[in-house]
Protein backbone atom coordinates (compact mmCIF):
# COMPACT_ATOMS: atom_id res chain seq x y z
CA UNK A 1 0.00 0.00 0.00
CA UNK A 2 2.79 2.29 0.80
CA UNK A 3 4.07 1.42 -2.20
CA UNK A 4 1.67 2.26 -4.44
CA UNK A 5 0.93 5.33 -2.87
CA UNK A 6 4.63 6.68 -3.06
CA UNK A 7 5.18 5.23 -7.02
CA UNK A 8 1.95 6.70 -7.80
CA UNK A 9 2.41 9.90 -6.30
CA UNK A 10 6.07 9.97 -7.70
CA UNK A 11 5.74 12.18 -10.61
CA UNK A 12 3.76 15.25 -8.98
CA UNK A 13 6.14 14.69 -6.43
CA UNK A 14 9.00 15.54 -8.73
CA UNK A 15 7.41 18.63 -10.29
CA UNK A 16 6.72 19.74 -6.85
CA UNK A 17 10.21 19.36 -5.81
CA UNK A 18 12.39 20.94 -9.00
CA UNK A 19 10.69 24.09 -8.18
CA UNK A 20 12.05 24.70 -4.60
CA UNK A 21 15.40 22.72 -5.74
CA UNK A 22 15.75 25.69 -8.21
CA UNK A 23 15.20 28.38 -6.45
CA UNK A 24 17.80 27.10 -3.48
CA UNK A 25 20.06 26.43 -6.28
CA UNK A 26 19.63 30.02 -7.59
CA UNK A 27 19.70 31.73 -3.92
CA UNK A 28 23.26 29.49 -3.32
CA UNK A 29 24.51 31.11 -6.39
CA UNK A 30 23.52 34.25 -5.27
CA UNK A 31 25.20 33.85 -2.39
CA UNK A 32 28.51 32.36 -3.44
CA UNK A 33 28.94 35.31 -6.27
CA UNK A 34 28.46 38.07 -3.89
CA UNK A 35 30.75 36.31 -1.48
CA UNK A 36 33.35 35.86 -4.60
CA UNK A 37 33.29 39.60 -5.51
CA UNK A 38 31.82 41.47 -2.34
CA UNK A 39 33.16 39.29 0.41
CA UNK A 40 30.02 39.07 2.31
CA UNK A 41 31.54 36.33 4.05
CA UNK A 42 33.70 38.33 6.30
CA UNK A 43 31.22 40.40 7.75
CA UNK A 44 28.65 37.53 8.37
CA UNK A 45 31.13 35.84 9.98
CA UNK A 46 31.98 39.07 12.19
CA UNK A 47 28.02 39.66 13.08
CA UNK A 48 27.69 35.94 13.90
CA UNK A 49 30.88 35.72 16.07
CA UNK A 50 28.80 35.34 19.00
CA UNK A 51 27.74 31.78 17.43
CA UNK A 52 31.35 31.04 15.23
CA UNK A 53 33.62 31.69 18.37
CA UNK A 54 32.21 28.86 20.60
CA UNK A 55 32.04 25.97 18.14
CA UNK A 56 35.53 26.86 16.72
CA UNK A 57 36.28 26.62 20.69
CA UNK A 58 34.44 22.94 20.97
CA UNK A 59 36.58 21.69 17.51
CA UNK A 60 39.77 22.58 19.43
CA UNK A 61 39.01 20.92 22.17
CA UNK A 62 40.23 17.52 21.48
CA UNK A 63 43.49 18.56 20.00
CA UNK A 64 44.07 20.97 23.54
CA UNK A 65 43.37 17.89 25.59
CA UNK A 66 45.62 15.90 23.62
CA UNK A 67 48.46 17.85 23.97
CA UNK A 68 47.39 18.25 27.52
CA UNK A 69 47.64 14.93 28.00
CA UNK A 70 51.08 14.68 25.97
CA UNK A 71 52.12 16.98 28.13
CA UNK A 72 51.67 15.22 31.62
CA UNK A 73 53.25 11.89 29.60
CA UNK A 74 56.44 14.07 29.07
CA UNK A 75 58.66 11.99 31.04
CA UNK A 76 61.80 13.82 32.78
CA UNK A 77 64.23 13.44 30.73
CA UNK A 78 62.80 14.45 27.70
CA UNK A 79 61.81 17.64 29.83
CA UNK A 80 65.40 18.09 31.25
CA UNK A 81 67.09 17.76 27.60
CA UNK A 82 64.68 20.26 26.51
CA UNK A 83 65.19 22.37 29.02
CA UNK A 84 69.03 22.43 27.93
CA UNK A 85 68.35 22.56 24.36
CA UNK A 86 66.43 25.82 25.01
CA UNK A 87 68.80 27.63 27.66
CA UNK A 88 71.68 26.81 25.07
CA UNK A 89 69.37 28.08 22.13
CA UNK A 90 68.97 31.61 24.26
CA UNK A 91 72.45 32.08 24.78
CA UNK A 92 73.47 32.07 21.37
CA UNK A 93 70.53 34.37 20.76
CA UNK A 94 71.50 36.44 23.20
CA UNK A 95 74.82 36.63 21.53
CA UNK A 96 73.74 37.50 18.42
CA UNK A 97 71.38 40.13 19.60
CA UNK A 98 74.36 42.22 21.08
CA UNK A 99 75.90 41.95 18.05
CA UNK A 100 72.87 43.01 16.44
CA UNK A 101 72.22 45.96 18.97
CA UNK A 102 75.01 47.17 17.73
CA UNK A 103 74.56 47.24 14.25
CA UNK A 104 71.58 48.26 14.84
CA UNK A 105 72.87 52.02 16.12
CA UNK A 106 74.79 52.22 13.35
CA UNK A 107 72.31 51.72 10.92
CA UNK A 108 70.38 54.01 12.82
CA UNK A 109 73.29 56.27 12.24
CA UNK A 110 73.61 55.62 8.57
CA UNK A 111 70.59 56.36 8.10
CA UNK A 112 70.15 59.37 9.73
CA UNK A 113 73.14 60.45 7.61
CA UNK A 114 71.73 59.55 4.58
CA UNK A 115 68.61 61.44 5.75
CA UNK A 116 66.53 58.36 5.22
CA UNK A 117 63.17 57.99 7.23
CA UNK A 118 62.87 54.16 7.27
CA UNK A 119 62.63 53.78 11.09
CA UNK A 120 59.48 52.42 11.85
CA UNK A 121 59.36 50.65 15.05
CA UNK A 122 58.30 47.09 15.77
CA UNK A 123 55.17 45.93 17.94
CA UNK A 124 55.10 42.45 18.64
CA UNK A 125 52.29 40.36 20.27
CA UNK A 126 52.38 36.38 21.18
CA UNK A 127 48.99 34.86 20.37
CA UNK A 128 48.39 31.20 20.37
CA UNK A 129 46.87 29.12 17.23
CA UNK A 130 43.10 27.66 17.67
CA UNK A 131 43.91 23.81 16.00
CA UNK A 132 40.96 24.16 13.75
CA UNK A 133 41.08 23.02 10.47
CA UNK A 134 39.06 25.20 8.44
CA UNK A 135 38.91 24.47 4.41
CA UNK A 136 41.79 22.11 3.95
CA UNK A 137 41.75 23.58 0.12
CA UNK A 138 42.55 27.51 1.85
CA UNK A 139 45.67 27.69 3.77
CA UNK A 140 44.25 29.20 6.67
CA UNK A 141 44.44 29.24 10.51
CA UNK A 142 42.73 30.92 13.35
CA UNK A 143 44.44 32.74 16.35
CA UNK A 144 42.75 32.48 19.44
CA UNK A 145 43.03 36.43 19.70
CA UNK A 146 40.69 39.38 18.41
CA UNK A 147 40.09 42.85 18.04
CA UNK A 148 39.66 42.73 22.11
CA UNK A 149 43.34 41.56 22.12
CA UNK A 150 43.99 44.58 19.75
CA UNK A 151 44.41 42.05 16.69
CA UNK A 152 43.97 44.19 13.23
CA UNK A 153 42.72 43.55 9.75
CA UNK A 154 46.39 43.63 7.94
CA UNK A 155 48.87 42.52 10.77
CA UNK A 156 51.67 41.07 9.69
CA UNK A 157 52.34 37.11 11.45
CA UNK A 158 55.42 35.56 11.88
CA UNK A 159 57.43 32.72 13.97
CA UNK A 160 61.04 31.60 14.83
CA UNK A 161 61.42 30.57 11.50
CA UNK A 162 60.10 34.05 9.32
CA UNK A 163 56.74 35.60 7.72
CA UNK A 164 53.77 33.24 8.00
CA UNK A 165 51.19 35.52 6.60
CA UNK A 166 48.64 37.99 7.62
CA UNK A 167 45.41 38.90 9.50
CA UNK A 168 42.72 38.93 7.67
CA UNK A 169 39.51 38.20 9.29
CA UNK A 170 39.08 39.52 13.05
CA UNK A 171 35.88 38.90 15.45
CA UNK A 172 35.46 40.02 18.94
CA UNK A 173 38.34 36.81 20.40
CA UNK A 174 39.23 35.14 16.73
CA UNK A 175 41.05 36.25 13.95
CA UNK A 176 41.85 34.42 11.12
CA UNK A 177 45.17 34.48 9.36
CA UNK A 178 45.62 33.48 5.19
CA UNK A 179 49.23 32.02 5.03
CA UNK A 180 51.99 32.69 2.80
CA UNK A 181 51.29 29.52 1.16
CA UNK A 182 47.56 30.45 0.11
CA UNK A 183 46.72 30.39 -3.53
CA UNK A 184 45.29 34.28 -3.01
CA UNK A 185 48.23 35.28 -1.27
CA UNK A 186 50.77 37.36 -2.68
CA UNK A 187 54.26 38.96 -0.48
CA UNK A 188 56.59 41.26 -2.17
CA UNK A 189 60.20 39.86 -1.66
CA UNK A 190 63.80 40.82 -2.15
CA UNK A 191 66.86 38.47 -2.51
CA UNK A 192 68.97 38.85 0.46
CA UNK A 193 72.27 38.45 -1.18
CA UNK A 194 71.53 40.65 -4.62
CA UNK A 195 68.85 42.92 -3.65
CA UNK A 196 66.46 41.48 -6.56
CA UNK A 197 63.12 42.60 -5.94
CA UNK A 198 59.81 40.34 -6.76
CA UNK A 199 57.05 39.17 -5.61
CA UNK A 200 56.28 35.54 -4.16
CA UNK A 201 52.77 33.87 -4.74
CA UNK A 202 50.95 31.33 -2.92
CA UNK A 203 50.36 27.86 -4.99
CA UNK A 204 47.93 26.26 -1.93
CA UNK A 205 50.22 23.39 -1.65
CA UNK A 206 51.61 23.81 2.49
CA UNK A 207 54.87 24.43 1.24
CA UNK A 208 55.47 25.62 -1.51
CA UNK A 209 55.72 29.92 -2.88
CA UNK A 210 56.16 30.31 -6.50
CA UNK A 211 57.85 33.59 -8.46
CA UNK A 212 56.80 34.09 -11.52
CA UNK A 213 58.69 36.30 -14.50
CA UNK A 214 62.27 36.72 -13.31
CA UNK A 215 64.00 37.93 -15.77
CA UNK A 216 67.11 36.27 -17.17
CA UNK A 217 69.34 38.67 -16.14
CA UNK A 218 67.99 38.83 -12.34
CA UNK A 219 70.95 37.84 -9.63
CA UNK A 220 68.96 35.05 -8.48
CA UNK A 221 70.23 31.66 -7.26
CA UNK A 222 69.19 28.58 -5.81
CA UNK A 223 69.45 28.84 -2.00
CA UNK A 224 68.97 32.58 -1.65
CA UNK A 225 66.67 33.76 1.22
CA UNK A 226 64.15 35.59 -0.17
CA UNK A 227 63.11 38.53 2.71
CA UNK A 228 60.23 41.07 2.81
CA UNK A 229 61.04 44.09 0.88
CA UNK A 230 58.49 46.35 2.68
CA UNK A 231 56.90 47.47 -0.61
CA UNK A 232 53.56 47.91 0.11
CA UNK A 233 54.08 48.39 3.42
CA UNK A 234 51.88 45.59 4.61
CA UNK A 235 55.04 43.35 5.99
CA UNK A 236 57.96 45.02 7.44
CA UNK A 237 61.18 44.90 5.69
CA UNK A 238 63.75 42.34 6.36
CA UNK A 239 62.36 39.38 7.58
CA UNK A 240 62.75 36.16 5.54
CA UNK A 241 60.06 34.52 3.62
CA UNK A 242 61.62 32.09 1.61
CA UNK A 243 64.20 30.02 0.50
CA UNK A 244 65.02 29.37 -3.69
CA UNK A 245 64.89 25.79 -4.43
CA UNK A 246 64.29 25.93 -7.77
CA UNK A 247 64.19 27.91 -11.10
CA UNK A 248 62.90 26.84 -14.48
CA UNK A 249 62.69 28.77 -17.98
CA UNK A 250 59.27 29.45 -18.53
CA UNK A 251 56.90 28.21 -21.05
CA UNK A 252 58.01 31.09 -23.56
CA UNK A 253 61.89 30.98 -22.31
CA UNK A 254 62.63 34.80 -22.25
CA UNK A 255 61.84 35.16 -17.99
CA UNK A 256 61.96 32.13 -15.16
CA UNK A 257 59.75 30.60 -13.09
CA UNK A 258 61.51 29.82 -9.03
CA UNK A 259 59.96 27.54 -6.71
CA UNK A 260 60.56 28.95 -2.64
CA UNK A 261 60.31 26.76 0.52
CA UNK A 262 58.56 29.09 3.24
CA UNK A 263 61.05 29.70 6.10
CA UNK A 264 58.29 29.71 8.43
CA UNK A 265 57.31 26.66 9.82
CA UNK A 266 54.24 26.31 8.22
CA UNK A 267 53.13 22.61 10.07
CA UNK A 268 50.62 23.71 13.27
CA UNK A 269 53.29 25.85 15.62
CA UNK A 270 51.72 26.54 18.98
CA UNK A 271 52.28 30.04 18.78
CA UNK A 272 52.83 32.79 16.44
CA UNK A 273 53.93 36.46 16.87
CA UNK A 274 51.69 39.16 15.29
CA UNK A 275 54.24 41.89 14.27
CA UNK A 276 52.92 45.66 13.95
CA UNK A 277 54.90 48.33 12.26
CA UNK A 278 54.21 51.54 13.30
CA UNK A 279 55.66 53.77 10.93
CA UNK A 280 56.09 57.65 12.08
CA UNK A 281 54.36 59.79 10.20
CA UNK A 282 56.53 62.72 8.58
CA UNK A 283 56.53 65.30 10.89
CA UNK A 284 55.67 68.67 9.21
CA UNK A 285 56.34 70.75 11.88
CA UNK A 286 59.62 70.85 13.22
CA UNK A 287 59.79 68.05 15.70
CA UNK A 288 58.85 69.13 19.53
CA UNK A 289 61.46 66.24 20.86
CA UNK A 290 65.60 66.75 20.03
CA UNK A 291 66.44 62.96 19.71
CA UNK A 292 63.69 60.76 20.58
CA UNK A 293 64.41 56.76 20.87
CA UNK A 294 62.81 55.02 17.71
CA UNK A 295 60.23 53.69 20.42
CA UNK A 296 58.99 56.85 21.63
CA UNK A 297 58.66 58.87 18.39
CA UNK A 298 55.34 57.91 17.15
CA UNK A 299 53.58 58.16 20.14
CA UNK A 300 55.21 61.50 20.64
CA UNK A 301 54.23 62.99 17.22
CA UNK A 302 50.74 61.73 17.64
CA UNK A 303 50.26 63.54 20.71
CA UNK A 304 52.45 66.44 19.53
CA UNK A 305 49.21 66.21 16.39
CA UNK A 306 46.61 65.84 18.73
CA UNK A 307 47.16 68.85 21.30
CA UNK A 308 47.92 71.23 17.73
CA UNK A 309 45.24 70.03 15.85
CA UNK A 310 42.05 71.76 17.58
CA UNK B 1 7.89 11.51 22.31
CA UNK B 2 9.29 9.15 19.84
CA UNK B 3 9.30 12.48 17.57
CA UNK B 4 10.99 14.25 20.01
CA UNK B 5 14.05 11.82 20.64
CA UNK B 6 14.12 11.41 16.87
CA UNK B 7 14.45 15.30 16.49
CA UNK B 8 16.95 15.70 19.03
CA UNK B 9 19.26 13.07 17.70
CA UNK B 10 18.57 14.36 14.25
CA UNK B 11 19.63 18.30 15.75
CA UNK B 12 22.55 16.60 17.56
CA UNK B 13 23.98 14.02 14.51
CA UNK B 14 23.99 17.36 11.93
CA UNK B 15 25.36 19.15 14.64
CA UNK B 16 28.26 16.70 15.27
CA UNK B 17 28.52 16.83 11.22
CA UNK B 18 29.36 20.20 11.37
CA UNK B 19 31.90 20.36 14.09
CA UNK B 20 33.42 17.42 12.61
CA UNK B 21 33.97 19.31 9.40
CA UNK B 22 36.45 22.15 11.45
CA UNK B 23 37.70 19.25 14.26
CA UNK B 24 41.52 19.06 13.46
CA UNK B 25 42.77 16.16 11.80
CA UNK B 26 46.66 14.98 10.72
CA UNK B 27 47.89 16.93 8.20
CA UNK B 28 47.62 14.97 4.86
CA UNK B 29 44.74 13.15 6.02
CA UNK B 30 42.41 16.56 6.13
CA UNK B 31 42.35 16.48 2.74
CA UNK B 32 40.40 12.99 2.35
CA UNK B 33 38.13 13.84 5.48
CA UNK B 34 34.67 11.86 5.43
CA UNK B 35 32.12 13.92 4.42
CA UNK B 36 29.92 13.26 7.55
CA UNK B 37 27.47 16.32 7.33
CA UNK B 38 26.43 15.03 4.34
CA UNK B 39 26.18 11.33 5.48
CA UNK B 40 23.92 12.24 8.80
CA UNK B 41 21.92 14.51 6.45
CA UNK B 42 21.30 11.14 3.52
CA UNK B 43 20.34 9.28 6.61
CA UNK B 44 17.69 11.51 7.60
CA UNK B 45 16.36 12.18 4.57
CA UNK B 46 15.76 8.57 3.97
CA UNK B 47 14.11 8.19 7.41
CA UNK B 48 12.24 11.15 8.45
CA UNK B 49 12.06 12.65 4.36
CA UNK B 50 8.92 14.99 6.29
CA UNK B 51 11.64 17.12 7.92
CA UNK B 52 14.86 16.94 6.18
CA UNK B 53 14.34 18.49 3.17
CA UNK B 54 15.96 21.34 0.77
CA UNK B 55 15.27 23.56 3.44
CA UNK B 56 17.87 22.16 6.16
CA UNK B 57 20.23 21.03 3.80
CA UNK B 58 20.50 24.68 2.77
CA UNK B 59 20.56 25.61 6.36
CA UNK B 60 22.76 23.22 7.53
CA UNK B 61 25.29 24.04 4.36
CA UNK B 62 25.40 27.12 5.16
CA UNK B 63 26.47 26.80 8.55
CA UNK B 64 28.76 24.90 7.71
CA UNK B 65 30.18 27.69 4.97
CA UNK B 66 29.81 29.54 8.11
CA UNK B 67 32.70 27.50 9.97
CA UNK B 68 34.98 26.66 7.61
CA UNK B 69 35.48 30.26 6.10
CA UNK B 70 35.06 29.04 2.90
CA UNK B 71 32.98 30.71 -0.10
CA UNK B 72 29.30 31.18 1.32
CA UNK B 73 26.71 29.20 -0.16
CA UNK B 74 29.19 26.49 -1.40
CA UNK B 75 28.08 23.81 0.73
CA UNK B 76 24.55 24.59 0.89
CA UNK B 77 24.76 24.38 -3.38
CA UNK B 78 26.57 20.84 -2.73
CA UNK B 79 24.18 19.58 -0.05
CA UNK B 80 21.09 20.27 -1.61
CA UNK B 81 22.03 18.34 -4.66
CA UNK B 82 22.28 15.52 -2.71
CA UNK B 83 19.33 15.97 -0.40
CA UNK B 84 17.16 16.42 -3.29
CA UNK B 85 18.69 13.32 -5.16
CA UNK B 86 18.26 11.31 -1.72
CA UNK B 87 14.81 12.17 -1.99
CA UNK B 88 14.23 11.93 -5.72
CA UNK B 89 15.25 7.94 -5.09
CA UNK B 90 14.15 7.45 -1.90
CA UNK B 91 11.99 5.06 -2.42
CA UNK B 92 14.36 2.99 -3.88
CA UNK B 93 17.31 3.19 -1.72
CA UNK B 94 15.56 2.76 1.37
CA UNK B 95 14.84 -0.69 0.26
CA UNK B 96 18.29 -1.57 -1.32
CA UNK B 97 20.60 -3.97 1.17
CA UNK B 98 23.14 -1.96 3.11
CA UNK B 99 26.46 -2.88 0.94
CA UNK B 100 24.32 -1.45 -1.99
CA UNK B 101 23.07 1.27 -0.42
CA UNK B 102 26.71 1.94 0.49
CA UNK B 103 27.54 2.27 -3.32
CA UNK B 104 24.71 4.45 -4.19
CA UNK B 105 26.59 6.33 -1.29
CA UNK B 106 29.99 6.44 -2.90
CA UNK B 107 27.91 7.70 -6.24
CA UNK B 108 25.95 10.53 -4.66
CA UNK B 109 29.33 11.31 -2.57
CA UNK B 110 31.67 11.02 -5.44
CA UNK B 111 29.10 13.46 -7.63
CA UNK B 112 29.61 16.03 -4.76
CA UNK B 113 33.24 15.85 -5.11
CA UNK B 114 32.46 16.56 -8.86
CA UNK B 115 30.22 19.42 -8.49
CA UNK B 116 33.14 21.03 -5.50
CA UNK B 117 36.09 20.80 -8.53
CA UNK B 118 33.40 22.63 -10.68
CA UNK B 119 32.74 25.63 -8.26
CA UNK B 120 36.51 25.44 -7.66
CA UNK B 121 37.59 25.69 -10.92
CA UNK B 122 34.68 28.47 -11.65
CA UNK B 123 36.13 30.68 -8.72
CA UNK B 124 39.71 30.18 -9.97
CA UNK B 125 40.82 27.70 -7.21
CA UNK B 126 43.68 25.04 -8.41
CA UNK B 127 42.53 21.40 -8.62
CA UNK B 128 42.05 19.03 -6.33
CA UNK B 129 44.79 16.57 -5.09
CA UNK B 130 44.22 13.30 -5.74
CA UNK B 131 43.70 12.53 -1.70
CA UNK B 132 40.43 14.49 -1.55
CA UNK B 133 38.79 11.43 -3.99
CA UNK B 134 39.50 9.53 -1.18
CA UNK B 135 36.73 10.69 1.23
CA UNK B 136 33.82 9.76 -1.26
CA UNK B 137 35.65 6.21 -0.47
CA UNK B 138 35.79 6.67 2.84
CA UNK B 139 32.62 7.56 3.31
CA UNK B 140 31.17 4.85 1.90
CA UNK B 141 33.50 2.63 4.39
CA UNK B 142 31.13 4.55 7.20
CA UNK B 143 27.70 3.68 6.19
CA UNK B 144 27.01 1.31 7.28
CA UNK B 145 28.44 1.69 10.36
CA UNK B 146 26.51 4.92 11.03
CA UNK B 147 23.52 3.72 9.34
CA UNK B 148 23.47 0.79 11.88
CA UNK B 149 24.47 2.94 15.36
CA UNK B 150 22.30 5.68 14.42
CA UNK B 151 19.43 2.88 14.13
CA UNK B 152 20.14 1.04 17.10
CA UNK B 153 20.41 4.65 19.58
CA UNK B 154 16.43 5.28 17.84
CA UNK B 155 15.46 1.91 18.78
CA UNK B 156 16.50 2.06 22.13
CA UNK B 157 15.25 5.92 22.52
CA UNK B 158 11.74 4.00 21.28
CA UNK B 159 12.58 1.26 23.66
CA UNK B 160 12.81 3.34 26.67
CA UNK B 161 9.64 5.84 25.93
Amino acid sequence: MVYASSSSKRFSDSASETLPLLAYLILASALMLTDHRMNIGQQTRKQLSVVIEPVWWLASLPARMWSGVDDELATRQALQDNNERLVRELQIVNARMQRMSAINVENQRLRDLLNANRNGSLQVQMVSILDVDLNPYRQRIVLDSGSLQGVKIGQAIMDAGGILGQVIEVTGNKATALLVTDADHAIPVQVARSGFRSIAFGTGEPNSLLISDIPQSADIRIGDVLVTSGMGGRFPAGFPVAIVESLKPNDTGLFMVGRAKPAARLDRGLEVLLVNEIIPSPPITKPVIGTPTPIAKPDATAEAGKIKTP
Amino acid sequence: MIRQSSTVMRAASLLAGLLFQIIPLPSGLDLARPYLLALFLCYWCLETPEKTGLGTAFIYGLLADLFSSGLLGEQALRLVILVFLVSRFRARLRFFPLWQQALAVLVLLLNDRLIMSLLHWLVNDHALSWVAWLSPVLGMLLWPWLFVAIDMLRLRAREKS
